[in-house]
């Protein structure tokens, strides 16, 4: 018996992974923007990070298969307003990122000094020396930047902050 | 604006994206460095999916059933909105990087307005995101262009070349047409003339440090908003459409 199956829900949604950052879960990503009850219907609102991001359609399916197990009448729903970013990911997140090897988008996305890898400073998440340089601001996937580290010369990806 | 209208301006925006996506995918496996692999696949994923968004959009206003795939996958060349630009053959890599060069900037303006206008506040919704990974792409291209333009003497040559080939299809950026003029009296888009200024006016700023020089030369190729295009179109669309077309109720 489900007793408060917003809560429940939500609950549940703390184990659906991202498929390409397979050690964070899509609260984590700031993906579900919320859960509500709409009649006897759980509405699960999600944002796509990026437009062309393959695995926005996956973590759709994942977050609707896991909520359905808690609570069959789920349904999720796309909302673009306000825009995703970076800015939605938690402190922990950041640091579990950090962990496997991607650095973290550091600051603020509305500072745009991001855009060129110019007068930011991208430490190494293995050796955390700031001597990196960026190598393409397209990297592995859509949301994240190549760079490498001059100090002990290993490639490492950087989130992008958006 | 009509709800005709408005579908055919909604269309003309996601053709842009859509058609520039699947020729700029071409590159994936064979651009000169990895890194260029993954960015020009990069943006192409980017584009196909704003159009994505736009599509799904136009097919809902249309209130007809046609969905991000019907509207893609089934409709022929004559139906497509696109500019002649973005159909254009990919060339070498200088020719791609000069296309998007060019288009990056005039995305950028539109995506810019399309943001902050409040006629349609789900085009808005989608040009706000679009915009942040278009500034991505316009950095990438523009990074380009200096370093191609102001390199050897052959990639000066060659960059060079590439603008003054593309510079005929570039006006149709700026082309009043009536697919447009219904959503500038609306507020949904900013006149064609002032687009092109701002663009001019960015585009003569990175020429300058590229030591590249912006032709004058004002005649230009239109045809595209009216569904009239290269023949370069139709190979890209059969490739797009075969599978779907042949197989039109599969499920994937």
């Amino acid at each position: 018996m489900v007793t408060d199956p917003v809560a429940e829900v939500t609950r549940c949604l703390y184990d659906v992974m991202d498929p390409e950052i397979p050690f964070l879960n899509v609260m984590e990503m700031g993906m579900v923007r919320e859960v509500v009850q709409d009649g006897d219907v759980i509405v699960i609102r999600i944002t796509p990070t990026y437009s062309g991001c393959p695995a926005t359609d996956v973590i759709a399916e994942d977050v609707l298969a896991a909520a359905k197990v808690i609570y069959p009448n789920s349904r999720t729903e796309i909302v673009r307003t306000p825009a995703w970013t970076t800015d939605w990911i938690g402190e922990e997140a950041r640091l579990k990122m950090e962990k496997h090897g991607i650095a973290p988008p550091t600051g603020q996305s509305a500072d745009k000094a991001f855009l060129l890898g110019k007068g930011r400073i991208t430490p190494c998440p293995r050796c955390k020396s700031t001597d990196t340089h960026l190598v393409s601001a397209f990297g592995s996937t859509a949301c994240k930047a190549h760079f490498k580290c001059n100090a002990c010369r290993e490639p490492f990806d950087h989130f992008k902050c958006i | 604006m009509t709800k005709a209208q408005h579908f055919e301006w909604l269309l003309s925006l996601a053709d842009d994206a859509l058609i520039l996506g699947q020729r700029l995918s071409e590159w994936c496996g064979h651009a000169p460095a990895l890194e260029e692999d993954i960015a020009l696949s990069n943006v192409a994923l980017d584009l196909i999916g704003q159009s994505r968004a736009i599509l799904t959009h136009a097919g809902l206003l249309e209130g007809e059933g046609r969905d991000e795939d019907r509207l893609a996958f089934f409709r022929s060349d004559r139906e497509y909105r696109n500019l002649l630009l973005v159909e254009l053959p990919n060339g070498h890599f200088g020719d791609t990087i000069a296309r998007q060069f060019f288009f990056d900037q005039f995305a950028m303006i539109r995506y810019g307005h399309l943001a902050q206008q409040t006629f349609d506040l789900e085009i808005a919704a989608i040009a706000t995101k679009a915009l942040k990974e278009v500034r991505y792409h316009a950095a990438h291209s523009a990074e380009w262009m200096i370093r191609l333009g102001d390199g050897t003497d052959l990639s000066k040559t060659r960059i060079q070349e590439s603008v003054d080939r593309l510079w005929p299809y570039i006006g149709e950026c700026f082309e009043a047409h009536p697919i447009l003029d219904a959503a500038i009296t609306s507020g949904a888009m900013p006149d064609c003339k002032s687009i092109e200024l701002t663009w001019k006016e960015r585009v003569s700023a990175v020429l300058a440090e590229a030591t590249l020089i912006l032709p004058t030369d004002d005649w230009k190729q239109v045809g595209g908003r009216n569904g009239l295009h290269t023949e370069h179109l139709s190979y890209l669309l059969a490739e797009m459409q075969a599978v779907p077309r042949l197989h039109p109720d599969a499920k994937w």
